[in-house]
């Protein structure tokens, strides 16, 4: 039986506005096992946001249960809360989020500061074995703004990875990336998923990248309307080999 | 979070805008650097008043007569007038009082000095050779008289500078010559230290020292003295002497309970207290300047923290989604105020002394940087750090995370 990293059963979630009542989520249940490689899907205002935001423990439900690796996260304080974000979730955001002029390393070192578990000498060396798992061991001291779009990101992974978290939470985590950088990161996170067994949950309304999860679930109107098994999960690395070569640069003109 | 991490995370963040992060430190710069100054002005001129008093012997006590006793048709008799004083005063003080190391009984008068053809007004002192150590006066030629020369009424006399620049012309060398004091010869032992005016503007050079048993048998022919001058062991203690010596006389003249003094007491301290009571109200002022400068510079710091806070709101949002807690965020930003403060302070003090040793320099105004207002103001500085830093700090730390995650 595989354990259960997720566990939410009947997950309300109300918005006061003024005089009247939002219900962003109406009653969400699933669960997501570990190993699994699930992507949240949603059109704007289905709720996805708020349930990230729960799932992330950034909020509270304001009914219904959620179990994070077997923690129940609603009787949990503000600093419970950040501990556990600490250790067990590693967020992937749209928009990478690395602090400007910061290197690479100590962006990716950021999570094990706030880490007590973890002995300052080992940082370094657990920051470097992050960045070596997404393959920009090169680039450590760089800052942000000598990295492109897709190397950005996958700083954002090892950040993400460098607490050994029982769960990796993408928030459209390819939103910002052109097609082929938005393959090499779902190639990339198949990787960790395949490989080492990274439990990734990965919120997007992309569909084409839905396809490279091994499981769907579609929220609308605050709803989980559709839960499939992903029996055909398409690999990013043949996507990306079958991408048509681009010519970046024209044919330079020789001139007479 | 250690100290360590946290001051290594504020430095960096500091460092990312060293301009801003140098502007805001110049304020606290400026504030502590203008308190040392403007303190040291201050101490500087109440310490150059004090060594001023303290030339003139900053333990001194002098004894007068004193009466309200009124002559025929009511005209009340000055002290020179009154002859209670004695020589047994002057041994009783000196035999009996525990905070009194020296005793001098004093007559003066005043008269024509003449040496040869030259002749100059001055005024005789009669003192005991104890006197010298009394006002901390120093010979430059000879030697003092003695007690046996006081024993003797010996006609031996010391010379201030004044009188033998108007009666010894051409560098003469005053020792062992016989000059005259209203026509009694003496002969000239000793030459007094040069000490110009004192802080009334009265020539302290324009004087003769002699035995005052030889001034008071020799010149004026009277049996009683008009002064008595004592020292208290330090200058903290003239206070218990004043009192021993009113207790000493009290007895000595006989006085009633009921009766007043006969005498009046007064201390070098006295006026050193009120002298240093202007210049300690000139220090007041200055460092309240000083003062409001630092206060502004706290200002400048919780400015720059609040705009520092709302810029980094993403920050705070990503720091909180990776695990921070309200006061890992709230220290971060406590830590990088504090650092300010603590560098401008560092630099601050730099500042203020080399600032108090130009003042020195350039405007030969006399400063002193005491150790107090150094600890004082970084402390001051320390605790505005803190003060300013910790409103921001606190809203820092109380964001939401989703919404920091989500502003632009």
């Amino acid at each position: 039986m595989a354990n259960k990293i997720l566990d939410i059963n009947e997950l309300k979630r109300e918005f006061k506005m003024g005089s009247e009542t939002v219900r962003a989520l109406k009653g969400v249940s699933f669960t997501v096992d570990a190993g699994e490689f699930v992507t949240i899907m949603g059109s704007s205002g289905s709720g996805k946001t708020t349930l990230l935001n729960i799932l992330g423990c950034l909020d509270q439900p304001t009914e219904g249960k959620y179990l994070l690796d077997g923690a129940d996260v609603k009787s949990l304080s503000r600093n419970e809360l950040a501990k556990l974000r600490n250790r067990k979730i590693g967020f992937v955001f749209q928009s990478y989020n690395l602090l400007a002029r910061t290197s690479a390393l100590e962006n990716v070192e950021l999570p094990l500061l706030y880490n007590a578990d973890v002995p300052a000498k080992e940082r370094k060396e657990k920051a470097i074995h992050a960045l070596e798992a997404v393959g920009l061991a090169e680039r450590m001291n760089h800052m942000p703004n000598q990295l492109s779009g897709g190397q950005q990101q996958r700083v954002a992974i090892a950040r993400a990875l460098v607490n050994e978290p029982v769960m990796i939470l993408a928030d459209e985590a390819t939103g910002n990336l052109d097609t082929k950088t938005s393959y090499e990161i779902m190639s990339l996170l198949q990787e960790l998923n395949s490989k080492q067994g990274k439990t990734i949950v990965f919120v997007t309304h992309e569909p084409d990248i839905a396809v490279f999860s091994s499981r769907t679930v579609t929220l609308k109107d605050g709803r989980v309307i559709k839960d499939l098994k992903n029996e055909n999960v398409k690999s990013a690395k043949e996507a990306l080999a079958a991408l048509p070569v681009e010519k970046d640069e024209p044919p330079i003109k020789e001139t007479a | 979070m250690n100290v360590f991490n946290l001051s290594h995370l504020a430095g960096k963040a500091l460092l990312r805008n060293k301009i801003r992060t140098s502007l805001t430190m110049l304020g606290i710069i400026i504030g502590v650097g203008a308190v040392i100054t403007m303190v040291s002005i201050g101490e500087g001129s109440k310490q150059s008043i004090r060594s001023q008093l303290s030339s003139m012997g900053s333990n001194m006590i002098t004894i007068r007569p004193f009466s309200n006793i009124t002559v025929g048709g009511g005209a009340r008799v000055g002290s020179s007038g009154l002859r209670t004083l004695t020589i047994k005063d002057a041994l009783a003080i000196q035999n009996q009082a525990e905070f009194i190391t020296d005793v001098s009984p004093a007559v003066s008068t005043n008269g024509q000095v003449i040496n040869a053809a030259l002749n100059w007004p001055t005024s005789l002192q009669g003192v005991s050779p104890s006197y010298l150590d009394i006002r901390d006066w120093k010979l430059v030629s000879g030697i003092p008289f003695t007690d046996d020369d006081v024993a003797s009424a010996a006609k031996v006399c010391l010379l201030g500078q004044t009188v033998i620049n108007n009666i010894f012309i051409n560098g003469e060398d005053p020792i062992g010559k016989t000059i005259r004091f209203n026509k009694i010869p003496f002969k000239v032992i000793g030459v007094l230290d040069k000490k110009g005016e004192n802080t009334f503007g009265q020539d302290q050079d324009d004087m003769i020292l002699a035995p005052y048993t030889t001034v008071q048998k020799r010149i004026m022919a009277i049996t009683w003295l008009q002064n008595i001058y004592a020292a208290a062991t330090d200058e903290k203690s003239s206070d218990t002497a004043t009192k021993e010596v009113k207790v000493i006389l009290r007895s000595n003249h006989k006085l009633k309970y009921t009766e007043d003094d006969d005498f009046t007491v007064r201390t070098q301290a006295e006026l050193i207290s009120t002298m240093s009571s202007t210049s300690q109200l000139l220090t007041v002022l200055l460092t309240a300047i000083a003062a409001i400068s630092l206060l502004v510079g706290g200002i400048g710091i919780m400015n720059i923290m609040y705009v520092s806070v709302t810029e980094r709101t993403k920050e705070i949002g990503l720091r909180m989604a990776i695990g921070a807690r309200g006061v890992d965020i709230l220290l971060q930003f406590l830590t990088e105020a504090i650092l300010i403060s603590i560098t401008g302070g560092v630099l601050g003090v730099i500042l203020g002394i080399s600032a108090a040793k130009l003042v020195t320099a350039f405007l030969a105004w006399p400063t002193l940087v005491t150790q107090s207002s150094v600890i004082l103001s970084f402390v001051v500085c320390a605790v505005t750090g803190v003060f300013f830093g910790y409103y921001p700090a606190q809203k820092a730390s109380r964001l939401d995370p989703i919404e920091a995650l989500r502003y632009e």
